[in-house]
């Protein structure tokens, strides 16, 4: 059955034959077509993604050589797919959750145009593509242009809607921030190349575990790297993109911004474990970053009224628990999280998409209220995931953020208290989320009263499909001290190795019973302070702060877009035109000014032309005999 | 040598012919096809060409030596290796790519103008091929002065003081340069031709290479030469010439220009500039990578506040160029070689970019990017391009541009990590300006004159999708490329 | 006679020559201090001839002696032939400016 793995290649090969057909006959082909053709391709890529899973799950893995990508002397970088536990189950969740949301698409993207709508299938399926190549790439220059493919796919999915500025603003802010983090990512690269000399995972890490790496090089690299993670997961400092990228359709930022590209940044760090482990000052400065960025993203959320932002700022603080768990060493909490917050966030995002459907493009939740009514279905998967999110015990993401804070309490009992206060927030600010738009009156125009209704088949089954994997999707993580064996762990221990924390069972229970009291007391908060929701008037103090998003954009454009672009303008108008135009200017110009100068010696009388002549002589004379 | 009609004495006389044809061309509409026909033809040998690269079987095909003036020891002596292959094969692809993708684009008098642009290739040609420094310096000059003719009498409105400064730089660096061979010739090895007869000195590639001067005389002759390729480049602080030229030529002008013209500038630095003076090279690559750095990140910020979309395509080609330079004098195999292909790539990309430009300035008549808004809604093919072609010049992966700039940065990284660090801010400023660009010409509603466009014909359709298709080819497999420059790199790395 | 006088009054001459030239702006006259000028050159060079004549013949080269005086000839036949061109050039000049006045032919100027 080793022939299943090394059909590998033809699970990006796939979305990529749909980008290219939906791309190229974009203007022939209907809306069935496409949104067909595309679905199936990414059906096609599960499929044989979950024949891979059943294979590695019988310990076979490889390494598939396709070709050489670059070859020259000093630099081999071959085209080569690495298929093991990490890789086989983010290709699961990538083509699998990328299926659902294809499918959701179809029916959610039925206004546009048949071009429009082609093209955004072509854009999905490139993305999966390049989300793809990221994940199954056998060492960091394929990585890499994954990494590159998934964000030039959020910049175009981002600025879909092109005609209009801000999103194309949204867009255009996403890949440079991205390209920031890009860069940190490929100095980690060409670190490792001039050090190590290859690229390859597997003589890489071979090499870090021999010490061939000096700590400081490790130290570098890593801390690269993890630049390149904050671009691409949006942690702090280049978290702000990912709340502007909301400006995308509904579907692509569940897709991309909430399930799968967002989380690319762990993958890479849970991939490079071997080069993580051996750096404790990165592994600090990780968990530093996410733990802020966890508290700072959930406070903000507290005070969005934008549906999509709040789940935006729910996503950035989620991914700063998964780096809370990288930075505790915590490898396989960290996958955990990625896999069941890939459920229930594009659960959310789904059912946002459903709500904004319904509400006819409003999604300002001020203006919502009492939707449980009209969409039940919408209404209860939503409510599946708020449960899944906040940690409610027998829910996805109670499993694995209690194995992230059981790690943070392993580690410093200070992190896991913040790790916790960030964990109630995010049950706070779900559960007002969840109140506010689907409980209470309904606040809305009166035609948009007329026109809810509970969304398409299409849009609904996936969000069914995703509310029972919000469910059952942590029992493949029960810890032991609950009877379970973990076999997430187990499965991944090869790449990731054994987690590290010894908790006794008891610690573990306690943690567990704190951590849900104090989860459903912040819900019973919520509900309390949100059920008879009126819109309030202006926020002041610590509220407008929030609402206003600590005014961190407002801080990077003071401090770098304004300056860089004064800069930019001191040297084009002063620099470039003055100086360096000038000098070569002035030279020509110099020229030109002695010319004319000179000309009135030639006056055209024949005299003058002598007496100059006398004179010339008579000077030849003096410094002959004279000097 | 000299029996056979061999590659390079077609990829130079063909032009040559093509040129004396057009002038006298009965009418103007078959200057146009006289010149697409010939270029086509010179395509055609230049591919023919890679499939004769064996150095020991092919040798007489790719090398001619032609006794030239005999009593100084110049010989016409012109061949092909991996490296002048690539470039004249940029050069045979570039230029039916202009005539097709201009070719709807009104010439006056195109009975001249295509005459002079078929010069103008002879001229690229020789400089690839010339194995000869008189050789070298004519084609030089041959190149340079058709391209004064064609913008001094086809460009813009200013196109006298641009076209004035053009001429002014490159001259005053091809004097200079002139100078530093007669000075090398001087110090060459006597040579003896096949009837016996002997010279003092020779101009054979061959005798400069092992021309023995001491570090001072290499030194001065150094930046003799140096100038000469840097305003070619051209490197800051020689740059300024080149955003006037390119805003103020006519596009099909400045896309050989910066398509392939600047090549002349790094192919110099490579063929003649690091074996000749190797020891002036090591003793000066610190300050030319940091004149190179400062200029990819000046021009990258220059590039971002311009708003003459033309002006804005000539700073990135600055900045482009600026890496690639720091990258050669880097001096390791990896970044040499990257910046071979980089050659070739940053040539078809930057000639997409242009013609798009020519496209966008040819129906609105606006180049100001203020002015433009959301072409993407009524020329949606022209955008799809447009936006690949962007994505291939900030070196996105899968990109061709993506495989050069990789190794350029790995062998810069390799020399001095910081020096890649900073120029590293580039791949940053790139994707700023590049695509606030794209933002503000493409998309968005359209105004009053972007509204009334009709998408673009199947002649610009035609050459974007060659350049598109090159894209991607080289950007998905680049090993040909990098086979191809394989020997040259070592040939040059043995010399210094 | 001591060389000295021969010497002087050429200076005399010449610098005659030299300011005419100058300062008159009647073609003729100036015309005529070139001459003079030629003339003084023509006189220092006999002059010199017939001092070095015997220094010349000591050496046993007679060649030498007679060298300065025979290129004397050669000036005055150059000037005969001068004159006759330059009193031509003057004489259209008249004709056509009907004026003899250098300052009035300043048309090298454009």
């Amino acid at each position: 059955m080793n022939s299943i793995i090394q059909l590998a290649w033809l699970v990006p090969v796939f979305p990529l034959i749909g980008f290219i057909i939906n791309g190229l006959g974009r203007k022939n082909l209907n809306k069935t077509i496409s949104g067909g053709i595309a679905s199936m391709m990414v059906l096609g890529s599960f499929i044989i993604s979950a024949l891979l899973f059943a294979q590695v799950t019988h310990h076979q893995t490889a390494n598939i050589h396709l070709f050489n990508f670059i070859q020259t002397k000093g630099l081999k970088i071959a085209f080569d797919f690495k298929i093991d536990q990490l890789s086989s189950l983010f290709l699961m969740i990538i083509t699998g959750v990328g299926f659902l949301i294809h499918v959701y698409s179809t029916s959610y993207m039925h206004d546009e145009d048949n071009k429009d709508f082609a093209k955004y299938f072509a854009y999905l399926n490139l993305f999966v593509f390049s989300m793809l190549l990221l994940v199954m790439g056998s060492n960091f220059v394929i990585m890499f242009i994954g990494w590159e493919g998934v964000g030039l796919c959020s910049y175009l999915l981002i600025g879909y809607w092109y005609r209009n500025t801000d999103y194309t603003n949204a867009a255009k802010k996403a890949f440079i921030m991205n390209r920031i983090g890009d860069l940190g990512f490929l100095l980690a690269v060409f670190w490792l190349l001039a050090k190590v000399g290859t690229i390859e995972y597997d003589q890489v890490f071979t090499a870090a575990s021999l010490a061939k790496l000096s700590a400081a090089d490790i130290t570098g690299i890593t801390l690269l790297m993890f630049v390149g993670a904050t671009g691409k997961s949006a942690q702090i400092p280049l978290y702000t993109w990912l709340p502007d990228a909301m400006a995308g359709p509904t579907p692509v930022s569940a897709l991309i911004h909430a399930a799968t590209m967002v989380t690319a940044g762990i993958y890479m760090i849970s991939r490079s474990n071997a080069l993580f482990s051996l750096a404790h000052t990165t592994q600090n400065v990780i968990l530093v970053i996410g733990l802020a960025t966890a508290l700072l993203a959930a406070s903000i959320a507290i005070k969005q009224n934008d549906i999509k932002k709040v789940l935006a700022y729910s996503t950035v603080s989620q991914l700063g628990f998964m780096f809370i768990a990288l930075g505790t060493g915590n490898y396989v909490a960290a996958v955990f999280h990625v896999l069941t917050h890939a459920f229930f966030k594009a659960l959310m995002f789904l059912g946002s998409g459903s709500v904004i459907h319904a509400m006819g493009g409003e999604q300002d939740i001020r203006k919502m209220g009492g939707l449980h009514k009209h969409m039940k279905i919408t209404s209860i998967t939503f409510l599946i995931g708020c449960l899944a999110i906040a940690g409610i015990p027998g829910f996805s993401g109670f499993f694995s953020k209690d194995e992230i804070l059981a790690g943070a309490f392993a580690h410093n009992p200070v992190i896991f208290g913040a790790t916790l206060f960030a964990a109630l927030l995010t049950a706070f600010y779900m559960f007002r989320l969840y109140i506010i738009t689907f409980t209470g009156s309904f606040r809305g125009t009166h035609d948009q009263k007329h026109h809810l209704h509970e969304s398409p088949k299409a849009m609904t089954l996936p969000l069914i499909i995703l509310a029972i994997l919000s469910i059952i999707g942590g029992y493949v993580g029960v810890p032991e001290a609950l009877g379970g064996h973990h076999q997430l762990a187990e499965f991944l221990s090869p790449v990731v190795g054994h987690s590290s924390h010894e908790l006794s069972h008891n610690t573990e229970y306690m943690l567990m019973g704190i951590s849900s009291v104090l989860v459903l007391i912040s819900i019973l908060f919520a509900w309390i302070r949100f059920k008879n929701y009126r819109v309030e008037g202006q926020a002041t103090g610590l509220s407008k702060w929030l609402e206003n998003k600590w005014y961190v954009d407002e801080l990077y454009d003071m401090v770098i877009v304004k300056p860089l672009k004064s800069i930019s303008s001191f040297l084009n108008n002063v620099i470039e035109s003055k100086v360096v135009d000038g000098t070569v200017n002035g030279v020509g110009r110099f020229v030109n000014y002695s010319s004319r100068q000179l000309r009135w010696l030639q006056s055209g009388q024949v005299g003058a032309y002598v007496l100059l002549m006398v004179i010339g002589m008579i000077i030849l004379f003096f410094i002959q005999f004279f000097l | 040598m000299g029996t056979y009609i061999t590659f390079p004495d077609l990829l130079i006389w063909l032009p040559i012919l093509a040129g004396v044809f057009c002038f006298v061309a009965g009418t103007e509409k078959n200057a146009r096809t006289i010149a697409l026909g010939f270029s086509l033809l010179v395509l055609g040998v230049a591919v023919t060409s890679l499939f004769f690269k064996e150095e020991g079987r092919y040798l007489n095909y790719n090398n001619v030596n032609y006794i030239w003036l005999k009593y100084i020891g110049a010989n016409y002596f012109i061949g092909l290796d991996g490296l002048g292959r690539m470039l004249t094969l940029l050069t045979a692809i570039g230029f039916p790519l202009v005539f097709v993708a201009t070719a709807k684009a009104e010439v006056k008098n195109s009975k001249s103008f295509y005459g002079l642009m078929m010069l103008t290739q002879a001229g690229l040609m020789g400089v690839f091929m010339a194995l000869d420094a008189l050789t070298f310096y004519f084609f030089w000059e041959l190149a340079l002065i058709p391209v004064y003719f064609l913008s001094s009498i086809w460009g813009g409105e200013k196109r006298i003081q641009a076209t004035f400064k053009f001429f002014v730089y490159t001259f005053t660096g091809s004097l200079l340069m002139l100078i530093g061979i007669i000075y090398v010739y001087l110090h060459t090895g006597a040579h003896t031709y096949e009837d016996g007869t002997v010279t003092m000195h020779s101009f054979a590639l061959s005798a400069f290479y092992n021309v023995q001067l001491s570090a001072s005389e290499q030194n001065w002759l150094f930046i003799l030469f140096f100038i000469a390729f840097a305003i070619k480049m051209p490197i800051f602080p020689f740059h300024t010439w080149q955003p006037d030229a390119y805003d103020q030529a006519p596009t099909s002008v400045t896309m050989v220009l910066s398509g392939i013209m600047v090549k002349m500038g790094l192919f110099g630095v490579i063929r003649w500039l690091l074996p000749v003076f190797p020891m002036a090279a090591v003793h000066f690559k610190n300050v030319v990578i940091i004149l190179s750095i400062i200029g990819v990140v000046y021009a990258s910020c220059v590039a971002m506040v311009q708003d003459n979309i033309k002006r804005l395509v000539a700073y990135s080609s600055i900045a482009h160029i600026g890496l690639m330079c720091a990258a050669i004098f880097a001096m390791n195999q990896v970044s040499i070689q990257g910046v071979m292909i980089q050659m070739f790539n940053h040539g078809i990309n930057i000639i997409g970019m242009w013609i798009v430009v020519e496209v966008i300035e040819r129906k609105t008549g606006i180049k100001k990017i203020s002015e433009l808004s959301g072409i993407a809604n009524t020329m949606p093919t022209l955008t799809i391009f447009m936006v690949i072609v962007a994505l291939a010049n900030i070196a996105l992966p899968l990109t061709n541009s993506f495989t050069g700039e990789f190794m350029m940065f790995s062998g810069l990284y390799h020399y001095n990590r910081w020096f890649a660090a900073i120029a590293g801010l580039g791949i940053i400023l790139a994707a700023v300006y590049t695509l606030n660009m794209i933002q503000k010409v493409f998309y968005g509603s359209a105004n009053a004159v972007t509204g009334e466009l009709k998408d673009i014909e199947w002649t610009e359709k035609l050459s974007l999708l060659v350049v598109v298709v090159l894209i991607f080819a080289i950007g998905v497999y680049p090993q040909p490329l990098i086979d191809l420059t394989q020997s040259a790199v070592n040939n040059l790395l043995v010399r210094i | 006679m001591d060389i000295k006088a021969y010497i002087i009054l050429s200076m005399v001459l010449f610098t005659i020559g030299v300011v005419g030239v100058l300062v008159r702006r009647n073609a003729i006259i100036i015309f005529m201090c070139v001459e003079l000028m030629l003339n003084a050159v023509n006189l220092l060079l006999v002059a010199f001839s017939k001092m070095h004549a015997l220094e010349a013949a000591a050496q046993a080269s007679p060649n030498l002696a007679s060298d300065a005086q025979i290129f004397v000839f050669f000036i005055m036949v150059v000037a005969a032939a001068e004159v006759s061109v330059g009193l031509a050039i003057i004489v259209m000049m008249y004709r056509n400016v009907h004026t003899v006045d250098v300052n009035f032919l300043n048309r090298l100027k454009n």
